[in-house]
């Protein structure tokens, strides 16, 4: 499958009043055409900050450096007015919350006709015609009556249906998806994800879905990719990592997630905390909550490595994974 | 669950609704958050309670404590009615009956210590104990929940999400309760920190013989800590029955798509699943469908469920189903 991002060292740093704090540290990856890549981690892991940095979405004191190749285009870096003839037409970002990105004032049709004026040149008319095609393609009910409601008139699911129409308007080959459908209620989120399942094969578009809910990365993604303290640690297909997983915070999330189908007496948690970016630990930044830690963690930090089977891990640690070697 | 077990609480007909201003000069439409909500909780027991937003799960769960009064029905804790008690007969029953909130955070006092919050109970609730007393109480429960005693003069945004639910529940447990309601109490958490709560909580209620009630819409966490589980739908019951039934044998056509609509961390599964997907979403509870509230998402819905409401039923196995057909659809697919 040909390559439609290819990340490399992608650094993000944000300046605070007399430091600094690295939020994420020598990111490497790459995307393929059409397939669905499930980035996950918890608070603070950098996940949605790379994300940011590579659509140029950066907070004022945020600088990214390193390179995200959209073909033969460095996104990382590029002026904003220049980003914009790339945003919305190749590259689309959808968030948790759709009342952040959509104009409260505006109405849903207004909004979407315009990102087709905008980035396509199409006419009003036709970009209005086009808005109610995408709305009925995202599954919203009544989409022509919707289309004349404001924003706030509309349910979290709607909402987050405008946002999934007005990102696939120009028909990008990369969709960003950040925690869309965490704040949604589950019968809305399985409708939603089985959107998302349609869409990208019928517009074979490539899915970043950002997520800390191994669920949806179960039924959605192709390929994962666990960060931790601003850094990949495991990569590979879904299936080898739900299933051998070979990072031991791989491991600790899946044993933290509850199952709906499986009644387990306790749950194995990662003991202690997730780390302060401002004050990572030294060696490798998941050594102090690691049961499988050794001298040499404490002091070097792992480099993400390939294995075999076209994945990769950043773990010194090579015995096998299981909690009873180490208990 | 044996006959011979106390009822600590039983909730009867409880209704509340609120009153919602539409307009300067038009009538204020009204919300039916519960309706009729009927069951009992019993001693050592944890029940969950699961729906989606808008169901009425947190409003219950307030008007069982009586932080919100209920407007019919009465709440009867170890037989007393308490939702017409004086105030003062109220805070006395509050040693026994506390509270975890989802924002752990927002709900501790920024300007007070982790020591006074904690001990904050104790001054209301049981005002006999004198300062050294509260302090011996105070760091016992830290020790507890996993705090460790030099925290105690430190303030609240000093801690982390996890932390501060620690304090939370500290705070909950100083009275020695015997029952608490815990409103999403992880629901903020990241999954890491969400399984260490969970577990904290197991082993507290067994430390302390605690009964619980866990509302939560995550139903993989209220499976995992539940035995019994009671499904509310737009303010109604629909269907309340032991963990295990409840997920491998759901009657009700809403707790079946639920179930379904569950994402599982498991690939293979997932993949081979077959979801039973939901049209639509819930509809408002200012003005909710007549008859069977579930009927505009359901598919197995007949003119009946638009013209009568169904009555919660027992079933076998102490489980109560409210629908019309749930005999002759004998539902497939647990999880």
């Amino acid at each position: 499958m040909a390559n439609v991002l290819v990340v490399d060292d992608l650094d993000v740093t944000f300046a605070l009043h007399q430091s600094e704090v690295k939020a994420v540290s020598d990111l490497n990856f790459t995307l393929h055409e059409g397939e669905t890549l499930a980035v996950v981690g918890e608070s603070g892991s950098g996940k949605s900050q790379a994300f940011l940095a590579i659509m140029g979405l950066l907070a004022r004191n945020g600088h990214a450096t390193g390179r995200a190749m959209l073909g033969d285009v460095n996104l990382i870096g590029m002026p904003p007015a220049r980003l914009d003839s790339y945003r919305g037409r190749e590259i689309a970002m959808i968030f948790q919350d759709p009342m952040t990105s959509l104009n409260p004032s505006l109405k849903v049709r207004t909004q979407l006709a315009e990102v087709l004026v905008r980035h396509q040149g199409f006419a009003e008319e036709k970009a209005q015609k086009a808005t109610i095609e995408m709305l009925e393609r995202v599954g919203m009910p009544e989409p022509v009556k919707r289309a004349n409601a404001y924003p706030h008139e509309l349910s979290g699911g709607m909402r987050q249906r405008v946002m999934i129409a007005m990102a696939l308007l120009c028909r990008p080959k990369i969709l960003i998806a950040d925690e869309p459908t965490t704040a949604l209620d589950v019968t809305v989120q399985a409708q939603m994800l089985d959107l998302f399942k349609t869409l990208t094969s019928d517009f074979g578009t490539a899915l970043v879905m950002i997520t800390h809910d191994l669920g949806v990365v179960a039924g959605l993604a192709d390929r994962m990719m666990v960060m931790y303290g601003g850094r990949a640690v495991e990569t590979g297909a879904v299936d080898q990592l739900f299933y051998d997983p070979r990072h031991p915070y791989t491991l600790g999330l899946l044993h933290s997630t509850p199952h709906v189908a499986v009644r387990a007496k306790r749950l194995d948690p990662i003991q202690g905390l997730p780390p302060s970016l401002e004050h990572l630990p030294s060696g490798c930044s998941f050594h102090p909550r690691c049961a499988f830690r050794f001298e040499k963690c404490f002091e070097e930090r792992p480099p993400l490595d390939p294995t075999e089977g076209n994945r990769e891990k950043a773990c010194w640690y090579q015995g096998r994974l299981a909690y009873e070697e180490v208990a | 669950m044996n006959a011979h077990e106390t009822t600590l609480l039983t909730i009867d007909r409880l209704s509340k609704n609120f009153s919602i201003s539409s307009g300067l000069f038009s009538r204020p439409l009204t919300l039916h958050a519960l309706q009729d909500i009927s069951f009992s909780v019993k001693k050592g027991e944890t029940l969950g309670i699961v729906g989606e937003s808008g169901c009425g799960k947190s409003t219950l769960g307030r008007c069982i404590l009586q932080l919100l009064p209920p407007d019919e029905g009465r709440v009867l804790w170890l037989g007393e009615d308490i939702t017409k008690l004086p105030s003062e007969a109220m805070r006395q029953r509050r040693r026994d009956l506390q509270i975890i909130f989802q924002d752990p955070l927002a709900s501790l006092n920024p300007r007070l210590t982790v020591g006074e919050i904690v001990a904050d109970p104790l001054r209301t609730l049981m005002p006999e104990l004198n300062g050294e007393e509260r302090r011996k109480r105070v760091l016992k429960m830290m020790e507890a929940v996993g705090l460790l005693p030099e925290m105690i003069n430190r303030y609240p945004h000093e801690f982390s999400g996890g932390q501060a639910q620690r304090i939370g529940i500290a705070r909950a447990l100083i009275t020695e309760p015997k029952l608490i309601v815990c409103d999403e109490p992880v629901s903020a958490l990241d999954v890491s920190i969400q399984a260490q709560i969970l577990n904290l909580l197991a082993d507290l209620k067994d430390q302390f013989g605690l009964t619980l009630i866990f509302i939560s819409h995550n139903l993989s966490v209220v499976r995992h800590v539940s035995d019994r589980i009671l499904v509310l739908y737009l303010g109604r019951i629909v269907e309340l029955a032991d963990g295990d039934d409840l997920y491998g044998d759901p009657k009700h056509p809403y707790t079946r798509a639920l179930l379904t609509a569950v994402p599982i961390p498991d690939p293979k599964r997932a993949r081979q699943r077959n979801i039973d997907g939901l049209v639509g979403e819930i509809p408002s509870p200012i003005n909710p469908p007549s008859g069977c509230p579930f009927r505009t998402r359901c598919r197995h819905a007949i003119a009946l469920c638009a013209e009568q409401r169904p009555l919660l039923e027992a079933v076998a196995g102490g489980r109560l189903v409210a629908c019309h057909r749930w005999q002759e659809l004998g539902l497939e697919g647990g999880v």
